[in-house]
């Protein structure tokens, strides 16, 4: 490797010579997933493993008179049919509730119901055989007796006095209420010119990981230790409630999480089949091995969204946007999920509308009611694409009613770049964002004044194509303030350990995970930068809680951001550690060394001094020849959590340009942009695909997406050809550019990116519809925008 | 039920000779008997392409079809196309482009990009596009892998002429 140059005074540790910071590097062990040599849950055996099948309810809410097992129990090749009350023996129920989340109520919910179950979908036995397909046949011949219990599924009316209370004992169906009055609300509307007020309609969707959610546990009676093979998102929290739960102390359970085919936040819950698979193991004394098929997924996996929100907004004629206030309801199911709870999202909404924007009234409540259906909680971009929806469909209604173009009343509102640190209208702390810069530079890639004049000629021919915008905020990098003030023990601080091995190369664990974002190789490259070694000599080992320090894992766009910061400054010392040695072996100081291409450089005149495999050999084999006193430490450990910012926040903008078929009611993706200001970029492609697919599952919400239930809670479309997701035909190409505004508080400057795209999808294309729909005189405020919803608006239907 | 039936097939070149259930279908018939692992299962009903292999010349979901239906066929796994170098530059250029985020989807994206390229070697953004529509992926959006499935073609054009 040439040595470009020696000199390293004056640059920080992110710049120096053949830096990986900013390039985009194919991410390392691509190769094992392509050639079909990973490994999946799915994919793990262990000796002695058994199966479980749940046998679930197919009521929404029914008592459980009576359970008959006894022939499916002599079928051949079946281990044992276990109930709700016979596993409560082994595992303790819980209830999802966090203290900061203040009046936040839930009811015990248990691995495998007793007496009465609450959704369609959720376990009332667990059946353990020799293999699934024997499984499965046991539970058609497993004879439930169920009463029949009237069903909660409107939300609309779940909080009405003629509605069952699902859980008698919490009074009501009420999981949660927040409600938010800043600034002046009345004075300023009554002060607008214009108050516009939409209700905006979220449909129930999913993250339909392509892989199912499955778990291997294995309890082993000699060692008293339970090892769990999952695909988690956060292994040390898994860790800690199964430990929990299980009456087990944290150091007798491992949680190893190899390949995950596909998280976007389905996995970073606790469900209640795993734990219940976890107490099988436990019960039956060898390893139980669940996974979720298809129908069991759409069942059971986490739901999102489904909200109600009814928005008002006031502005004046020149375009002040004056006061927001909106008043969402969302309903979650039986049960508020563990132990992150199903209210956060009402509260993210919250927190986020009118976040872009200077007006300083704000007025909420957000309602988190019960309901016999599946469970809900946090998917990708929490709470984003409610929020985002709202305001920005609001925005564009103002605009419409005062005759002004979308972008300038933006331009006019948007929070200006030279204004930070500033705060919200909901209290939220912004370091510093970019929206204006942002918001030029998608004008500069779509070629704004082009579309608009294409539009007009189009529409000369009946042709009605739209343009949306979105501008946005992304929680990113959360301190403690998320989950741990609360009481949940999930760690918001990650840790990273990098030694030197004996022969020149680096291992480097870390507490944060990977499930396809790139964790592995953005640790390689702040590694092998910040040392100055090359990539291919960086291994990276994660997702394994006896094997790597303690910490969060990977979620709510924190990898980069906390994890990467604390590979940093381990490979700080790291480097420090080996300089020192180097010092003394070849009688410098440590300021007059320099670490390029895997080699120890004089920093004057960048000449060779010795190679790091040289170093080690001594270190580890010949420490017999190095000064006396001196205690060498190839292996340095350094933990991060942001502390200043409860959050670091990131901005963007969208802008969406596709075409409504007025007869037919389909929508036709043209072209999609976004601008985001995710600060440090530490690799370029990754960043932009992670924008690029979380666009697209924006773009399934606002189009395809939606969890159909019938009055009754039954689930219609529990399958993927009924469930639909978005297809590459159907996709439009994705332009992604960046602003770049680096947080201070860490030396590494990274923000996360992971929700940004999910965020602005679905506003942009809603306005664009509606900006084509504009002849028409109909605004529609729901989605996912089908071609039934759109011929509805129009009247055709 | 009905007793385990006598198959005898090759896979990724090798014979293989088992007696299977005559409802047990291919892809659990590769996964669980021959742990050929890179053939994945995702919706287990033929929409999702995960378990797309070769089946003599077409590209089948294996979980469509049963074990004792690949009596007698040729069977191509992303095992086997990966050992013989068949897509080593298709792979290379998922690489390259970051085409695949939790690989999940890969093998059957893999497999059904290279039936694309062998039947039409130009294919357009659209056709490609059209032609992958019955693989899904959660992750990436699509765009990359277009891009890599174009690059591919572009390549293979270049080393033809």
């Amino acid at each position: 490797m040439k040595v470009t140059s020696a000199k390293a005074e004056g640059l920080s540790v992110l710049d120096r010579p053949n830096s990986y910071i900013g390039r985009g590097v194919p991410r390392p062990n691509l190769d094992r997933l392509m050639q079909g040599r990973g490994l999946y849950v799915s994919d793990i055996e262990l000796p002695r493993m058994a199966h479980v099948v749940f046998l679930r309810s197919p009521h929404a809410h029914a008592r459980i008179v009576a359970i008959d097992a006894s022939t499916a129990k002599r079928m051949p090749g079946v281990i044992a049919v276990v109930t709700g009350e016979e596993l409560a023996n082994t595992i303790t129920p819980w209830v999802g509730v966090l203290s900061h989340l203040k009046g936040l109520k839930s009811a015990p919910q248990y691995a495998v119901a007793i007496d009465r179950a609450c959704w369609q979908g959720e376990a009332v036995a667990a059946v353990v055989a020799n293999s699934r397909a024997l499984a499965e046949d046991a539970t058609e011949i497993i004879s439930v007796q169920y009463e029949e219990l009237e069903a909660v599924t409107d939300m609309r009316t779940a909080l009405d006095r003629e509605t069952p209370v699902i859980h008698p004992q919490l009074g009501d169906n009420l999981a949660f209420e927040r409600i938010l009055d800043a600034g002046h609300v009345d004075e300023a509307f009554s002060g607008s010119d214009e108050v516009v007020e939409a209700d905006f309609i979220f449909g129930r969707h999913t993250g339909v990981t392509l892989e199912p959610r499955a778990v291997v546990a294995d309890w082993n009676p000699a060692e008293e230790r339970l090892t769990i093979y999952q695909g988690t998102q956060a292994p040390h929290m898994v860790q800690n409630i199964a430990a929990l739960h299980l009456g087990l102390s944290e150091s007798q359970v491992r949680v190893v999480c190899k390949d995950v085919g596909g998280s976007f936040g389905i996995k970073v819950h606790i469900y209640a089949d795993e734990m219940a698979t976890y107490a099988l193991s436990k019960l039956l004394r060898r390893p139980i091995k669940f996974v979720a098929d298809r129908v069991e997924s759409f069942n059971t996996d986490i739901h999102a969204r489904d909200h109600r929100c009814r928005g008002r907004i006031g502005v004046k004629r020149d375009g002040t946007i004056t006061v927001f206030e909106i008043d969402d309801l969302t309903g979650i199911g039986p049960y508020s999920m563990y132990p992150r709870t199903s209210a956060i999202e009402a509260n993210q909404v919250v927190n986020l509308v009118g976040g872009p924007y200077l007006a300083k009234n704000y007025r909420a409540r957000a309602r988190v009611v019960f309901q016999n259906k599946n469970v809900m909680c946090q998917y990708r971009a929490v709470g984003h694409p409610i929020a985002c929806s709202v305001t920005e469909g609001l925005v564009d209604l103002a605009a419409m009613r005062i005759g002004m173009d979308p972008v300038e009343i933006r331009r006019r509102n948007l929070i200006s770049d030279d204004a930070y640190p500033c705060a919200s209208a909901s209290g939220l702390k912004f370091e510093k964002l970019s929206h204006h810069a942002s918001l030029d530079k998608l004008l500069d890639m779509m070629n704004y004044e082009g579309l608009r004049a294409e539009q007009v000629e189009l529409r000369k021919r009946n042709i009605h194509r739209g343009i949306g915008f979105a501008s946005f905020i992304e929680v990113t990098n959360p301190s403690a303030a998320f989950y741990g003030v609360g009481g949940a023990k999930i760690s918001s601080q990650d840790g990273v350990a990098v030694r030197l091995d004996a022969q020149g190369a680096v291992i480097c664990q870390t507490s944060i995970t990977e499930q396809g974002q790139g964790s592995e190789a953005l640790t390689a490259q702040i590694v092998a930068s910040v040392l100055g070694v090359s990539m291919e000599r960086v291994r990276v080992i994660l997702g394994d809680t006896d094997n790597t320090p303690y910490g969060g894992g990977t979620w709510a766009s924190r990898g980069a951001g906390i994890g990467g910061e604390a590979a940093l400054q381990a490979t700080k010392v790291l480097r420090r550690n080996i300089l020192e040695i180097a010092a003394a072996i070849l009688q410098s100081m440590p300021d007059e060394l320099d670490i390029i291409g895997n080699t120890v450089v004089n920093v004057g005149d960048g000449v060779q001094r010795i190679e790091l495999k040289e170093l080690a050999r001594i270190v580890y084999f010949r420490p017999d020849t190095l000064p006396p006193g001196i205690q060498p430490e190839l292996m340095a450990t350094r933990h991060y959590v942001p502390r200043e910012y409860p959050f670091a926040f990131t901005n963007g903008v969208q802008a969406s340009w596709l075409e409504v078929d007025t007869e037919t009611g389909f929508v036709r993706l043209l072209r999609h942009w976004v601008v985001e200001d995710c600060g440090t970029i530490i690799n370029p492609q990754l960043v932009d695909e992670q924008i690029r697919g979380g666009v697209v599952q924006g773009l399934g919400a606002a189009l395809f997406e939606k969890c159909i239930y019938d009055e009754r809670g039954q689930l219609t479309n529990a399958n993927m050809a009924d469930y639909l997701v978005p297809m590459s035909g159907e996709m439009p190409d994705i332009d992604v550019g960046h602003v770049v505004s680096p947080t201070l508080e860490s030396e590494l400057g990274a923000k996360g990116a992971g929700e940004a795209g999910t965020a602005g999808a679905a506003a942009a294309v809603a306005n664009a519809v509606n900006d084509a729909l504009r002849p028409f005189g109909t605004i529609i405020t729901e989605i996912p925008l089908t071609p039934q919803v759109i011929l509805a608006a129009l009247g055709r239907i | 039920m009905t007793g385990p039936i006598p198959i005898s097939l090759h896979v990724n070149g090798e014979r293989v000779d088992a007696h299977v259930l005559p409802r047990l279908n291919l892809a659990d018939f590769l996964r669980e008997h021959l742990h050929l692992t890179g053939t994945h299962v995702g919706c287990e009903h033929g929409v999702c392409g995960a378990c797309t292999v070769r089946a003599d010349d077409e590209i089948v979901r294996a979980c469509l079809m049963l074990a004792v239906q690949a009596d007698g066929m040729s069977i191509q796994t992303i095992e086997g196309l990966s050992d013989s170098g068949e897509v080593g530059d298709l792979q290379a250029a998922f690489r390259d482009r970051n085409a695949l985020q939790c690989g999940y989807c890969t093998p059957g994206m893999l497999m059904a990009a290279q039936d694309l390229l062998r039947q039409h070697p130009e294919p357009s953004r659209e056709r490609i596009r059209e032609h992958l529509s019955g693989n899904y992926c959660r992750c990436t959006g699509y765009q990359a892998i277009v891009d890599a499935v174009e690059a591919t073609a572009l390549s293979r054009r270049g080393r033809a002429a």
